[in-house]
């Protein structure tokens, strides 16, 4: 295990995790390339820590197998497989220093002589003069890097980090992202990171899994989801999406473009954005990034260019972040529309009650089954923490 | 005056409960050095050293406190052994019956001694048990266990699993997490269940005065000597123990002050 | 839902069910076994055995049978009635005294000792060192007759009251119901103390600065927030106190005289003096039921359940 062999990539068949009546983690299926960065996104008890735990031998799957390589690892116990985990709470111990925190891994193994790699470990995560002090002794993003450093010290095939910057402040967070980032660059280690926080996910991940109910939502690149979500949950969890019910004028026929009716105007969106079935007259969610929007006071639409998507309203509410202002927008489409329009010029006639119209090139649209909850993965004052 | 005594009523009553708390030991210590007129040592008569020069100048006195100080050594060693397992099992497992083994902990602890004391000499009566240090050692664990089960359970239950996870992460089994992570960690409990146990069989009288038959242990032998005369000499016994026991006290609270001194800096 | 999730929802149609070791299952049991076993036969089973000698007739010569002889219960309370009733006065006072006593000192180390807190739970945990029987007899002295304690409250004729309550006789503190109870409180007080401290230190002393930001004089704090708060450690005190208390029979065979006995020194002697099985053990039945009766109802009362 010591060597870093070719290891091979994680895979996971059928598998599936229940307490009783209780289904934590539906039957999935994932496969996790070796050497990516793959992150478990979604709210709390959607799942995604059990997928984690069983990864790493803590819980055993109620059905299903976990292969590393090729290797069937199902039923090995966590202190047989050639996978480390970072705590949420990094769980260090607390009767030992952090010297021997590192080196309890190499020390179970047999390992006779740590020194030289312990020393080597903890400079690499630059805490070379802390070796003798307790856990408690140190902050939290120091406890946070010596838990990183435990866990790598044994060159596992995968690392698997379990919300492993929820317990610290936002600054500090984002430094640590960085730094995980390199980290995993340099030692080249498939890193299996759940977090409940989109941006993370996004910003340090090749790949992430949207999970929702047990369930995966969507898989892809970070960009890929954010573009092109599948199901209202991503569209709403992954950043902010303007939803807007609309029924089906002219369905997928001969022509690229589904066309759609919505709050008596006509919308256009490509056929390969839409994952739902589309039977004329059918309901149909449309959906569009506050970011794509582009805003005019009504009285300049007729400067709009032609076969650009529009929607009238009335503006709401404003709120100015510097760089871009947020609108709030009623519409006959919908009500609280969301547009963030950048600062370049901004127009003193768009304060609240002016009318407006919002216009957005149809490829940026995209299109989700109407059956499902609107409001899903919306975060709520509650959710907040 | 009045106003700065109704400012401290409750420093002042604390301090007169304080006062009522510590006067039997005062006097115990003070009548250790007297040297009574008759048999029995309660009136103050002269200043003398003689029973601390010679504390063991009692027949059976020594016998009895060594006899006490080996019952509670192994009834604490018994005691500890089987309540922490019973600890970790009803904070660690689910399993069925866990009301009735909760119950069964909390009883013997919200029951007269002298009810439990009685009907253990019921069955040994009825067994035809021969009483002696195996039923006063018997009658010792069973009361100390509930103790130290609930001391034990309040330290493994504030005690994080994800620590024991963690040790299983990092390839140590079943064992070597238990050594090397969970045993470490319950110590301080488990240590605070053992004391307990110690000082709880070693000062127990109603139910050794049940279950000893004609055995000594040195609470019993106080209460004969309430009887029969009380030698200077027990209360040379009680204060040196009090003494020993402030002095490790005392001694503990220094090293762990020093400790905590030295590796926060 | 994306393509190799739907071939999951396939896999899932025959799941592949993983039976857990059982061996893992009977981990618990293992652990319980030996502590519940020493408990279910030198604790549960001894009961037994007491409850059926309190149903049997005979001598010691002749031996006992078990005769479904329930009128010893009876013949029991009939003769014995009023140590039953002494027992639990006694107990009962012992306890309130405690809480009164107990309640500034737990108070004073909980929130005003500073520094000395330590110190002070040591001295209040320190007698405990002493064996209980030789600090009771420390009591003989201080309460002796012609003592400085008789002496000072027969000068402030506080023994004329007392006598006329019928707590004291004439001149004489020993020998008396007063003795007993001062020296059963002096016994149990630190199980007083002590879950009182252990409550009242949990409570963050930011909220007595709430109480005040909110109006609240010093005493309605006291009864509002305070006392409220710590009143697990009131329940479990008073457990502590009262159980212990009601089947001591040490103060009373020490402090006290043949008026003071309490139902331990009748169980006591008709146990290991007259050798009157039956009675003894029906006797302590009693004392057992009484005593889990008026806990049961304590606890639904004051409302608590986390109790150890």
């Amino acid at each position: 295990m010591t060597d870093t062999n070719t290891g091979g990539d994680v895979r996971l068949t059928g598998i599936s995790k229940t307490y009783g009546s209780f289904t934590a983690v539906h039957p999935l299926d994932l496969t996790v390339p070796q050497g990516s960065f793959f992150a478990l996104l979604g709210a709390s008890g959607c799942g995604k820590t059990t997928t984690l735990r069983m990864i790493a031998g803590l819980e055993e799957p109620t059905t299903g197998t976990v292969f590393l390589g090729d290797k069937d690892v199902t039923d090995l116990p966590p202190y047989k497989r050639p996978v480390n985990t970072v705590f949420q709470s990094y769980a260090l111990f607390p009767h030992l220093d952090i010297h021997e925190n590192v080196a309890f891994g190499l020390r179970r193994r047999g390992v006779r002589s740590v020194e030289k790699q312990v020393g080597e470990m903890l400079d690499l995560v630059q805490l070379g003069d802390y070796a003798r002090r307790k856990p408690h002794q140190l902050s939290g993003g120091q406890q946070q890097r010596v838990a990183v450093a435990r866990a790598l010290i044994n060159h596992p095939q995968v690392l698997l980090l379990d919300e492993p910057l929820g317990a610290l402040d936002l600054k500090l967070r984002r430094q640590m992202q960085l730094e995980l980032k390199r980290i995993q660059t340099e030692v080249g280690i498939t890193f299996i990171h759940v977090t409940h926080d989109q941006e993370e996910a996004m910003t340090m991940a090749d790949t992430v899994a949207v999970m929702n109910g047990g369930r995966v939502e969507q898989l892809g690149a970070p960009a890929e989801l954010y573009e092109n979500p599948r199901t209202t949950f991503v569209a709403n969890f992954l950043g902010t999406s303007n939803l807007i019910e609309a029924a089906v004028a002219e369905g997928r026929g001969a022509a690229s473009d589904i066309v759609v009716t919505a709050g008596g105007g006509t919308l256009r969106l490509p056929a390969d954005r839409c994952g739902a079935p589309t039977t004329t007259g059918g309901k149909l969610l449309v959906g569009v990034r506050p970011e794509k929007i582009s805003l005019v006071h009504a009285d300049d639409a007729g400067a709009i260019a032609a076969g650009r998507n529009q929607v009238t309203g009335r503006i709401v509410d404003t709120s100015f972040f510097g760089v871009s202002t947020q609108y709030v927008i009623d519409s006959p489409a919908g009500s609280g529309l969301q547009v963030y329009e950048q600062n370049i010029e901004r127009d003193s006639r768009l304060a609240p009650g002016a009318e407006v119209v919002l216009h957005w090139n149809p490829a940026h649209t995209f299109g989700l089954d109407a059956a499902q909850d609107i409001q899903a993965g919306v975060e709520t004052v509650e959710d907040a923490t | 005056m009045v106003r700065w005594i109704r400012r401290n009523l409750v420093v002042l009553a604390g301090l007169l409960t304080l006062a009522y708390l510590v006067l039997p030991n005062v006097i115990v210590m003070v009548f250790s050095f007297n040297k009574p007129a008759g048999r029995f040592n309660y009136t103050w008569r002269e200043f003398s050293t003689d029973a601390w020069r010679d504390p063991c100048g009692v027949a059976d006195l020594c016998g009895s406190l060594t006899l006490s100080l080996q019952i509670a050594a192994w009834a604490t060693l018994g005691a500890t052994v089987l309540g922490t397992m019973i600890a970790f099992a009803l904070v660690r497992y689910r399993f069925r019956a866990r009301g009735a083994v909760n119950s069964l902990i909390f009883l013997p602890m919200s029951m007269p001694e002298v009810v439990m004391a009685a009907s253990l000499l019921t069955l040994f009566l009825n067994m035809g048990a021969e009483l002696g240090f195996w039923t006063v050692l018997i009658a010792h664990i069973m009361f100390c266990l509930s103790f130290v089960v609930v001391a034990v359970k309040a330290r493994v239950m504030s005690m994080d699993p994800r620590l024991e996870e963690a040790a299983r992460d990092l390839y140590a089994g079943p064992a070597q997490t238990f050594l090397r992570v969970t045993l470490p960690i319950a110590a301080p409990g488990i240590a605070a269940g053992a004391l307990l146990a110690f000082a709880l069989s070693f000062d127990d009288f109603i139910i050794t005065n049940f279950n000893a038959g004609s055995t000594v242990t040195f609470p019993m032998f106080v209460w004969g000597s309430a009887q029969r005369g009380t030698p200077v000499q027990i209360n040379v016994i009680g204060t040196a123990m009090f003494v020993i026991a402030v002095l490790v006290v005392v001694a503990g609270q220094v090293a762990a002050g020093r400790r905590k001194r030295d590796t926060v800096r | 839902m994306t393509a190799t999730l739907t071939a999951a929802e396939k896999t899932a149609a025959e799941p592949v069910v993983r039976t857990t070791a059982t061996r893992k299952r009977l981990v618990p049991y293992w652990l319980l076994l030996p502590g519940v076993l020493w408990l279910l036969v030198f604790f549960a089973l001894p009961m037994v055995y007491q409850a059926s000698t309190s149903v049997q007739t005979g001598s010691l010569e002749r031996g006992f049978e078990v005769t479904w002889h329930f009128s010893t219960y009876w013949e029991a309370l009939a003769d014995y009635w009023p140590q039953f009733v002494r027992s639990l006065l006694y107990a009962g006072t012992a306890t309130v005294l405690c809480l009164i006593l107990g309640y500034p000192l737990a108070y004073l180390i909980a929130f005003k000792a500073g520094r000395w807190r330590n110190l002070l739970l040591v001295l209040v945990i320190a007698p405990f060192f002493t064996s209980f029987l030789i600090r009771t007899l420390a009591w003989k002295t201080i309460l002796a007759d012609g003592g400085a304690v008789v002496g000072a409250l027969d000068a402030l004729r506080v023994l004329d009251v007392t006598t006329a309550l019928g707590w004291t006789q004439g001149d004489r503190l020993l020998a008396t119901p007063l003795a007993v109870v001062c020296g059963l409180t002096y016994n149990f007080l630190p199980f007083m103390i002590l879950p009182l401290y252990t409550s009242l230190e949990r409570i963050d002393g930011r909220l007595h600065e709430a109480a005040k930001d909110l109006y609240a004089s010093p005493a309605t704090t006291f009864r509002k927030v305070t006392f409220p708060l710590s009143m697990p450690g009131v329940v479990s005190g008073t457990l502590l106190t009262f159980i212990p208390a009601s089947g001591d029979y040490v103060n009373a065979e020490l402090l006290g005289s043949t008026d003071t006995k309490m139902v331990g020194n009748v169980i006591q002697s008709q146990f290991l003096r007259v050798l009157d099985y039956p009675t003894a053990a029906a006797l302590s039945f009693i004392l057992m039921a009484i005593v889990l009766i008026m806990v049961t109802v304590y606890i639904r009362r004051a409302g608590t359940e986390d109790l150890v």
